[in-house]
């Protein structure tokens, strides 16, 4: 998986996607999960991070990830490849 | 190092609609305490979902409404409307405020004196009094307020054994300007029903005609309404002193004061645009003192309110069971309270607030309840931040109705807990088990056994 290359993300949690002019906001776990993702990382390396940093159990916290990379994709922020 | 709160991950895209010119605040604060007790400590306690009443609310409502007519008016006396809330415990406290008791059935009448209230301090209502009740009534002294033409005639009939007098009043039904126009309960007032039940009751010679009672809707928006009503009761009342020099001692109007609650399909909150007790208590208050009742015998001004004296002072507490998404997207949570003992999520969009410390992030809703029924939807749409299972919550101005309406549904009903001034947390009705439903059903013996 991977967030589109053109896709702009601020320190603050602003997106702006060129493609569709459209603007998004996201909270900071969603802008730590997203730094991941354009580091490479998996699902799995993801939730292992955010269990180090955050009080919450594996399933809740993988349910919510899956969750959030699936409307990533609906907004057509990220790409399988 | 200390792990943070967790807050499930959020995109939201950015909507580029016109500004709202209203500027409305956000609702969502956390409201971690009720009158100083922890919501997590009541829950740890008492269980989920958990109804609460606060004492020191209820008192305080009571005293604003009664000030804003006391203020306006030189005699009036409220009667605590059972129907909306009727746990002895919180009827006690508007007995000991001083109201005296509205009731609408033999079984409301029954709690009202089993609550130590006198029965000449009792009104009843409704339209389904048995023999049985009104004999009861007319006995104890009680303010019958009589509903139909069979009930006054039961009265009469009655009157043939019972020594007592009865004190009674017609209940009148009224146009008053507004939709829909309540015409099912009483006598109307513009075809001549009115007048054609109070000249027999007149007639008849055998009751004591006390006062005039209506009741001219529910959840009312206009204050002038209530105006209208006085006046043609105060016409009515100045009719009977003018055709029998019988002087009516007391004006009733009824309750359908709204609460602070916004009805559904309302764009602004109930909070901001719902008239309070001083609207009210101008309309009435004027209407009266405007109505030519001589200086010395102005009528005793009776407020049968409940919804908006005692719902600001309930609570519902509960628990998130669980977050999903629809098939469209949209994001849905699962909750412990249901409609059945939310009643009034049918009529409201009752103001949700988590119970704990949260971000400026909020994502728009569903509540669903936990029943395994499609009905089952205490918000369409709630603003909420953004709640983990396990999370609290806590529902506001629920007071009125729901621990009447209330009903045993594929759940148990929860316990109700009050709080007094002194922080102290009293259980008022405890929750239901499975013995309290074992007491009331009986298997018939050939059905005892059988295999699978």
């Amino acid at each position: 998986m991977k967030i589109k290359s053109n896709i702009a993300v601020s320190d603050s949690g602003f997106i702006f996607n060129p493609d569709t002019g459209e603007s998004f906001t996201v909270n900071p776990l969603g802008a730590s999960i997203i730094s991941y993702i354009k580091e490479g990382k998996s699902v799995k390396d993801i939730t292992g991070e955010l269990r180090q940093v955050y009080e919450i159990d594996v399933n809740t916290l993988e349910k919510d990830t899956e969750d959030f990379l699936g409307l990533l994709k609906n907004f057509s922020l990220l790409t399988d490849a | 190092m200390e792990k943070q709160r967790y807050e499930r991950p959020l995109i939201k895209r950015m909507e580029n609609d016109m500004p709202n010119k209203f500027g409305m605040k956000p609702e969502n604060f956390p409201k971690s305490k009720i009158d100083g007790v922890k919501v997590s400590d009541l829950i740890a306690e008492h269980g989920s979902p958990l109804f609460v009443i606060s004492e020191s609310t209820i008192r305080n409502t009571y005293r604003k409404a009664k000030k804003a007519f006391a203020t306006r008016y030189p005699k009036v006396q409220f009667a605590w409307s059972y129907k909306t809330n009727y746990l002895d415990a919180v009827c006690s406290i508007y007995h000991q405020e001083g109201s005296w008791a509205e009731v609408v059935s033999g079984f409301e009448y029954q709690k009202a004196i089993n609550n130590g209230v006198n029965g000449k301090r009792i009104i009843f209502n409704g339209p389904d009094k048995t023999e049985a009740d009104l004999e009861m009534a007319i006995k104890n002294g009680s303010l019958i307020h009589i509903d139909h033409l069979d009930e006054l005639y039961t009265i009469i009939n009655l009157t043939e054994k019972i020594e007592q007098k009865p004190r009674v009043a017609i209940r009148v039904n009224m146009d008053t300007g507004i939709y829909p126009m309540w015409d099912r309960f009483g006598f109307n007032y513009e075809n001549g029903q009115a007048w054609d039940a109070l000249n027999k009751i007149m007639a008849s010679g055998k009751m004591e005609l006390m006062g005039l009672h209506c009741h001219i809707g529910t959840f009312m928006l206009s204050a002038k309404a209530y105006g209208v009503a006085a006046t043609k009761l105060s016409d009515l009342a100045l009719g009977i002193k003018a055709k029998y020099g019988h002087e009516i001692k007391y004006i009733d109007l009824g309750g359908g004061f709204p609460s602070k609650n916004t009805l559904k399909g309302s764009y602004l909150p109930g909070r901001d645009v719902n008239p309070g007790f001083d609207d009210f208590a101008e309309e009435i208050s004027s209407a009266l003192l405007k109505a030519n009742f001589a200086p010395d015998s102005l009528p005793l001004l009776i407020l049968e309110t409940g919804r908006a004296l005692i719902d600001d002072a309930g609570y519902l507490l509960g628990t998130v069971i669980s977050n999903k998404r629809s098939s469209a997207g949209k994001r849905t949570t699962i909750i412990d309270v249901g409609v059945n003992i939310l009643f009034t999520s049918y009529w409201y969009d009752h103001k949700v607030s988590p119970a704990q410390e949260f971000t400026q992030f909020s994502e728009t809703t569903t509540l669903y309840g936990p029943l395994c029924m499609n009905i089952d939807v205490v918000r369409d749409n709630a603003l909420l931040p953004l709640l983990n299972k396990g999370d609290h919550f806590v529902i506001h101005h629920v007071g009125a109705y729901n621990m009447t309406q209330w009903m045993q549904f594929i759940t148990l009903r929860p316990k109700v807990v009050m709080i007094d001034p002194e922080g102290k947390v009293h259980v008022i009705r405890d929750s239901e088990t499975m013995e309290t439903f074992s007491r009331q059903e009986s298997k018939p013996e050939h059905l005892k056994k059988f295999e699978l």
